[in-house]
């Protein structure tokens, strides 16, 4: 069974105040989350992660098309009470302290009473706020609330957490820390989805992503295979000057400190290379294949065209 | 049912750790001050004024209370986005969460009321220095000033689904006003003619009355209050009350929760 099953989901508002035009938050979206996987939600600001995520969630109502989470509909009670969400810069009932704050979640989502106070302190501390359970929200800093908002997506001990944005306000060792839970999650056999604008975290973190560019689809791909991916480059290092002059001109892009350089040449030139460095009398140290990050991936898929195919028949 | 209990709570919580009973103090000062005063400067009418001022003050405190909080109950969680983590991922309906919001008013409400009557009585008996048959009859009017307050909370709440707690407050106080002169409304239907008469029919009888839960003069003179009217004032504000919350909790599940 899928995790989440979108088909055709989209959402449009209308905008302007005179003459209504139509604003396409979300053009239609046919995505299939499997069980047990991570899955990464990547776009720029805008892109329409996070009207997704509200339709998920039953926040908005979509325009068109429909959706499905744990095989239920989105408005499903038994659903809602396996689910966790966190959104994108959260904002909690401040007059509560943390404690407080994630017994009235575990209440709302059906946590017996007898296993609240366990469940809630036991949350607190995988999310390291078990010295501030008392203090009240008011009090914390930008980081701190991301954490309780990590905490209160996962009290109830869902199946499936949808993060909006969770690394966001967090400083490199709190990212580490949330990096680390949500790997944890998942070896729990719980499903993440999670949206992120940050490339290196989707990279580290995630099964599969699927890329998102004003409001549309633009690609959908295992990340180990991305980064199988050769680029048609080849990296080659060096030790001695001469060779600079030859390799400049192949079209190589100079790097290098003291006697030690670097260039990236087209797979066509690599011989070439080689030879200019052998002639020059320098030392080879090194050609590598140039394998293509998330970023190269994210960044073609952006300039992609409106309707270009996207692959979706990704191994599985 | 225990998730409309753990709303209200939470509503009832964050209204006193806002310091919304604070009010209660000066409340509190109003009426031992006047209560002095009047023991002092007025002869055989001071149990009068002090009836008229204590039961007024703890109507328009309430009321005050119940338009400031519940213009922006639902709109403040929108603006905060604290509902999202309400409804986006627990099994909690839209019904519920206005349900739990509305009772968590009420009860704050209500539980302030109790306080400054415990007040109002402390200083009726200081000035009477015992009670008679006849202060029963402040009960009735207490009972009044809650069914009062399930009314403005209802309306605060309706207009707070779809509008900013400025236009929601000023729509709320208007209606608060004109159901005040609801009873004058429906005389002056009753002497109108034509098309007038059925326009003015239908606004006086679509308007709260708010008129009809106001006994304060009459308690204030030991004038008891019909059963009757105890009945059908309850079943008034059970319905219209009923109703309004039903058009908030249509208005609220169209909504979308941008």
């Amino acid at each position: 069974m899928a995790a989440i099953e979108t088909f055709g989901l989209e959402k449009h508002y209308a905008v302007g105040f005179w003459k209504k035009r139509r604003k396409d938050a979300l053009k239609p979206l046919t995505l299939e989350v499997r069980e047990g996987e991570i899955f990464g939600y990547l776009g720029p600001n805008g892109a329409g992660k996070t009207t997704t995520l509200r339709l998920l969630m039953g926040l908005v109502y979509p325009s068109a098309g429909s959706a499905r989470i744990l095989g239920c509909d989105l408005f499903d009670r038994r659903m809602k009470a396996q689910i966790g969400f966190l959104p994108e810069q959260p904002y909690f009932y401040d007059h509560l302290t943390a404690f407080e704050l994630l017994e009235y979640y575990a209440q709302l989502s059906g946590v017996a009473p007898k296993q609240r106070k366990r469940k809630v302190e036991a949350v607190l501390a995988r999310v390291g706020m078990a010295d501030s359970a008392r203090t009240q929200l008011r009090k914390f800093s930008k980081g701190m609330l991301q954490r309780v908002g990590v905490a209160q997506a996962i009290v109830h001990d869902p199946k499936l957490v949808l993060l909006d944005e969770p690394m966001s306000g967090l400083d490199p060792i709190g990212r580490r820390e949330v990096r680390d839970l949500i790997q944890q999650l998942k070896e729990e056999g719980k499903t993440i989805f999670f949206s992120t604008h940050i490339l290196s975290d989707a990279e580290t973190l995630c099964d599969r992503v699927a890329i998102l560019h004003q409001g549309e689809l633009r690609g959908l791909g295992v990340v180990a295979d991305i980064a199988r991916e050769v680029t048609g480059t080849v990296e080659v290092a060096w030790l001695g000057e001469a060779a600079q002059k030859a390799i400049e001109g192949l079209g190589g892009q100079i790097h290098g400190t003291a006697d030690a350089f670097r260039a990236i040449v087209s797979l066509e030139k690599q011989e070439a290379a080689i030879d200019a460095i052998r002639r020059t009398n320098c030392r080879l140290v090194s050609v590598t294949p140039v394998r293509a990050t998330l970023e190269d991936y994210f960044l073609a898929k952006l300039g992609a065209t409106a309707h270009a195919p996207v692959e979706t028949g990704v191994p599985r | 049912m225990s998730r409309i209990f753990a709303i209200a709570f939470n509503t009832f919580r964050e209204a006193v750790r806002d310091r919304v009973l604070y009010n209660l103090v000066v409340f509190a000062v109003l009426i031992i001050g006047s209560s002095l005063l009047f023991g002092q400067i007025s002869i055989g009418v001071e149990k009068l004024v002090l009836v008229n001022l204590g039961l007024t003050s703890i109507s328009l405190f309430g009321i005050v209370i119940a338009i400031f909080i519940g213009i922006q109950m639902v709109s403040k969680e929108i603006e905060r986005r604290t509902l999202y983590t309400v409804l986006a991922a627990r099994p909690v309906s839209r019904w519920e969460f206005i349900l739990g919001k509305e009772f968590g008013l009420i009860g704050t409400l209500a539980v302030n009321a109790f306080f400054m009557a415990v007040g109002f009585f402390a200083a009726l008996f200081y000035l009477s220095h015992k009670f008679v048959h006849e202060d029963a009859y402040l009960l009735v009017a207490l009972y009044f000033i809650l069914l009062q307050f399930v009314l403005i909370t209802s309306l605060a709440l309706f207009f707070s689904t779809f509008s900013s707690p400025l236009m929601s407050s000023i729509f709320t106080f208007a209606l608060f006003v004109i159901g005040t002169f609801a009873e004058d409304l429906r005389g002056f239907a009753a002497i109108a003619g034509g098309t007038a008469k059925v326009v003015i029919t239908t606004l006086a009888y679509l308007v709260p009355n708010f008129a009809a839960l106001n006994v304060i003069t009459q308690v204030a003179h030991g004038v008891a209050v019909p059963a009757r009217l105890v009945l059908l004032n309850s079943l008034y504000v059970l319905i219209y009350a009923g109703a309004i919350t039903s058009a908030a909790v249509l208005v609220f599940q169209r909504r979308n929760l941008k």
